[in-house]
């Protein structure tokens, strides 16, 4: 690809005003202490355990996630409108659930096939008419955002897409902490140089944003946060956001229902539960509703929720609106509650289960990005330019065979952010994971995770595929 | 808090503490032996009578006790749940499951203990178990169990998270006194008044880190029944039954609950004993009586502790 939006360097080989003060500080930095930084950086994150499992490995086999220790750089300007976008974007999501959920006014208006909701497998029937505090559904998402340039235009013609809505168990938050924990620790001079909006008050402002959501009538709620356990991928995360917040991080096991109402088993007897930030999916949390071979959940939980004596974070059918087959509808969503036209561009996309994209995309394979609807993680997607012809044959043959189950994007040229790697400094492709915390204001911290492909030429940013995760300055001015 | 983070809490502790006292008593043994160097079977003998491990060692090693065995058997074997390298695991995978509860600092501190105490386990199994390198392990292994102690007590809130660390760290101890004492005492004849009696008595105390101490106390020569004194009753000596008793006694009022009352009682009773008890009456009995009730009393109060606190029924 020959039109990548190099984030450092303007077209002519300037350097971006927004990176000139850093650059030139770099550019004064001897080699010899830059690998001193880098070395230290990686033996912090290993002594602090800042790890993550990785699925398919040996059992209990603990990595760490790659850190870049150059920043990425955003202006005051881009990120106002970024910010302005991600609020319109989550507040028309939340919408969405709760009309699904409810008076399926959309539905009803024809701008969203009833069989594309109703047949999801995300959508949950058990969430129909159940009141939901303040009528919000994704408390936490995670909207990934790329900068882009569409093919056959120029790299700086590249603008920001959604490319991927999360909206059940985002995680990496935790990341972006420690990232910018690290760098202050490297580079403390760096921060009072530069106007560096600072993100370490994000643990409030989840804990606040969970407390609002406690059931009407809990004065002091008990917020707990729910993980499967120490061998879980983000189990890091999940004790990191559980101290941070100072509550307690429960399993299911150390949860039980009486009384139609949730208790922790505690030293001091059983106590009352009244938020539980969960990070477990839908399908675990209750043996007694959702699969009963769960050992991760509580029995005997849903009942209590649909009683609104528990509240769930987020709410159980989430996936219903992060789904990559309702992503296209996402623009109209935002017209049909908001009234508004969408700030931040979704990536067009093809529909598989439609006749004549289905076509396009079968003509075209190998140019475009085809992903499974249900796929998460960097799993179950073809990136054509960089696959064998066999790659590309057999997933023809999988879209060919359940089409509904696939959609297709052009090949983004995703933007590229010098990162260190083995020859020296080089660009990579990176992305920008913001947060989004939805109580009675949508807010967020400035900026989000900032994740990098680490191989030469690979646009998959994934930690699970060897992706890496750099600090991100929004600068204030 | 939630009784499987004090579960995990109460186990680090014990764990660490285990470590701790099982270097203490390899690093002595083998000062031992290298002094004495006839009886060293005997020694290494009653170092897995103390653990409890010999028919565990011989499944695996066979009749013959051997030193280079019984310390890679000990010291570095992951299959030995009682080994040193397991212990140090152990602790780290308890504190793994309940990191957010401690300071960073105790995890950081946990985390690299077991990330370092693994790789020169590795580096030590590859050479044949003996010189420096084995006691510089076991000094090491004690400093990084000082240094747990030292960043929990100065950085972690006096709450109940501390108070089942302190628990742990207590009952384990007294129980791993009691047991250095036992086997020691078994093995060594009161009678006996050989020169080797002298280093072996010396020997016992420097594992419990009392030697100076009983030269302060006493001002006099090393007799088996001041040694006893001293690490059963005395209550300013840190790692006797008393002191840990005391602690044990104390935290369990700390902590209580609506269902704790009998286990404070009993604790309280066996503090009681340590606390007015007197060395003869204790002689009288035997020692060997005396610390085989000791040590089932102690099991019996830490099923209790588990019952009330850790992982209650409903």
């Amino acid at each position: 690809m020959n039109n990548v939006f190099d984030e450092l360097h303007a077209p002519d080989g300037a350097v971006r005003g927004h990176y000139a003060a850093y650059k030139d500080w770099l550019a004064g930095m001897a080699p010899e202490q830059i690998a001193q930084k880098r070395a230290e950086a990686d033996s912090a994150f290993h002594r602090y355990g800042i790890t993550f499992a990785v699925y398919g490995e040996e059992s209990g086999t603990e990595r760490l996630i790659p850190f870049d220790i150059l920043p990425r750089i955003i202006p005051a300007a881009e990120w106002r409108m970024l910010e302005t976008g991600l609020r319109q974007r989550v507040s028309a999501l939340n919408a969405f659930i709760h009309d699904i959920y409810s008076a399926q006014r959309i539905v009803k208006a024809g701008l969203i096939p009833a069989e594309q909701v109703f047949r999801n497998a995300q959508y949950r029937p058990e969430m129909q008419d159940i009141v939901v505090r303040n009528n919000l559904y994704a408390l936490i998402s995670g909207v990934d955002i790329v900068r882009a340039a569409l093919p056959n235009t120029a790299s700086d013609a590249a603008e920001y897409y959604v490319l991927e809505d999360n909206l059940r168990v985002p995680s990496g938050v935790s990341y972006m902490l420690e990232d910018r924990r690290m760098m202050m620790r490297l580079f403390p001079e760096l921060f009072s140089r530069y106007g560096v909006a600072p993100v370490e008050h994000y643990p409030d402002l989840l804990l606040d944003t969970l407390r609002q959501a406690a059931p009407a009538g809990s004065d002091d709620p008990t917020v707990v946060v729910l993980t499967p356990g120490a061998y879980n991928s983000a189990y890091f995360e999940h004790a990191f956001l559980a101290q941070q917040m100072g509550v307690e991080l429960v399993e299911g096991q150390d949860m039980f229902v009486d009384d139609e109402t949730v208790f922790m088993r505690t030293t001091q007897g059983p106590k009352r539960v009244d938020v539980i930030y969960r990070r477990i999916d839908d399908d675990f949390l209750d043996p007694l509703a959702f699969r009963p071979e769960s050992a991760l959940g509580v029995a005997g939980l849903l009942s209590v929720y649909r009683a609104g004596r528990v509240s769930l974070a987020n709410a159980i059918g989430t996936g219903v609106a992060d789904d990559k087959s309702i992503y296209p509808y996402v623009p109209d969503m935002i017209r049909f509650y908001m009234s508004e036209e969408p700030i931040i561009k979704n990536v067009p996309t093809y529909q598989c289960r439609k006749a004549d994209e289905l076509s396009y995309v079968l003509a075209n394979m190998a140019d475009l990005v085809v992903k499974e609807t249900h796929g998460a993680g960097g799993y179950g997607m073809l990136v054509g330019p960089a696959s064998t012809k066999a790659e590309i044959e057999d997933f023809r043959s999988r879209v060919k065979a359940a089409p509904d189950k696939y959609i297709a994007q052009p090949t983004l040229a995703l933007s590229a952010c010098p990162t260190f790697v083995e020859s020296g400094i080089a660009p990579r492709h990176i992305d920008l994971r913001p947060f989004v915390l939805s109580g009675k204001e949508v807010r967020m911290v400035p900026g989000g995770l900032t994740r990098v492909a680490l191989k030469e030429g690979s646009l998959v940013v994934n930690s699970s595929q060897g992706g890496g995760t750099k600090d991100t300055w929004i600068l204030e001015n | 808090m939630l009784s499987r983070t004090a579960d995990h809490l109460y186990w680090m502790a014990r764990y660490t503490e285990r470590a701790e006292n099982l270097a203490r008593l390899l690093d002595v043994t083998y000062r031992m032996s290298l002094q004495m160097h006839a009886s060293s079977g005997g020694y290494w003998g009653a170092a897995l009578g103390i653990t409890g491990l010999e028919v565990a060692y011989k499944a695996k090693h066979g009749e013959k006790i051997e030193a280079g065995n019984v310390l890679r058997f000990m010291v570095v074997d992951l299959d030995n749940p009682s080994s040193l390298l397991a212990s140090l695991k152990a602790a780290r995978e308890n504190c793994h499951a309940v990191r957010g509860t401690v300071t960073s600092e105790v995890w950081e501190t946990i985390n690299t203990t077991w990330l370092e105490a693994r790789a020169s386990a590795t580096q030590l199994a590859q050479g044949a178990m003996q010189g420096s390198d084995l006691t510089k392990y076991f000094e090491w292994v004690k400093f990084r169990s000082h240094l747990s102690r030292g960043v929990t007590v100065g950085t972690m809130l006096q709450d109940e998270a501390f108070h089942f660390i302190r628990l742990g760290t207590f009952l384990e101890r007294a129980d791993n006194t009691a047991r250095i004492l036992d086997v020691k005492y078994d093995e060594l004849a009161p009678e006996d008044t050989t020169s080797n009696e002298y280093y072996e008595w010396g020997a016992l105390l420097r594992s419990v880190s009392a030697f100076e101490i009983y030269r302060k106390v006493y001002r006099d020569v090393i007799t088996p029944n001041r040694v006893a004194e001293l690490l059963i009753l005395r209550e300013d000596m840190p790692r006797s039954l008393h002191a840990c008793m005391k602690e044990v006694h104390q935290i369990l009022g700390f902590v209580a609950n609506a269902r704790s009352r009998e286990t404070q009682r009993i604790a309280g009773m066996g503090y009681s004993e340590l606390r007015y008890g007197r060395i003869d009456d204790i002689l009288e009995v035997g020692l060997h009586d005396y610390l085989t009730k000791f040590l089932d009393g102690i099991a019996g109060l830490g099923n209790r502790i588990s019952q009330d606190f850790l992982v209650p029924m409903s």
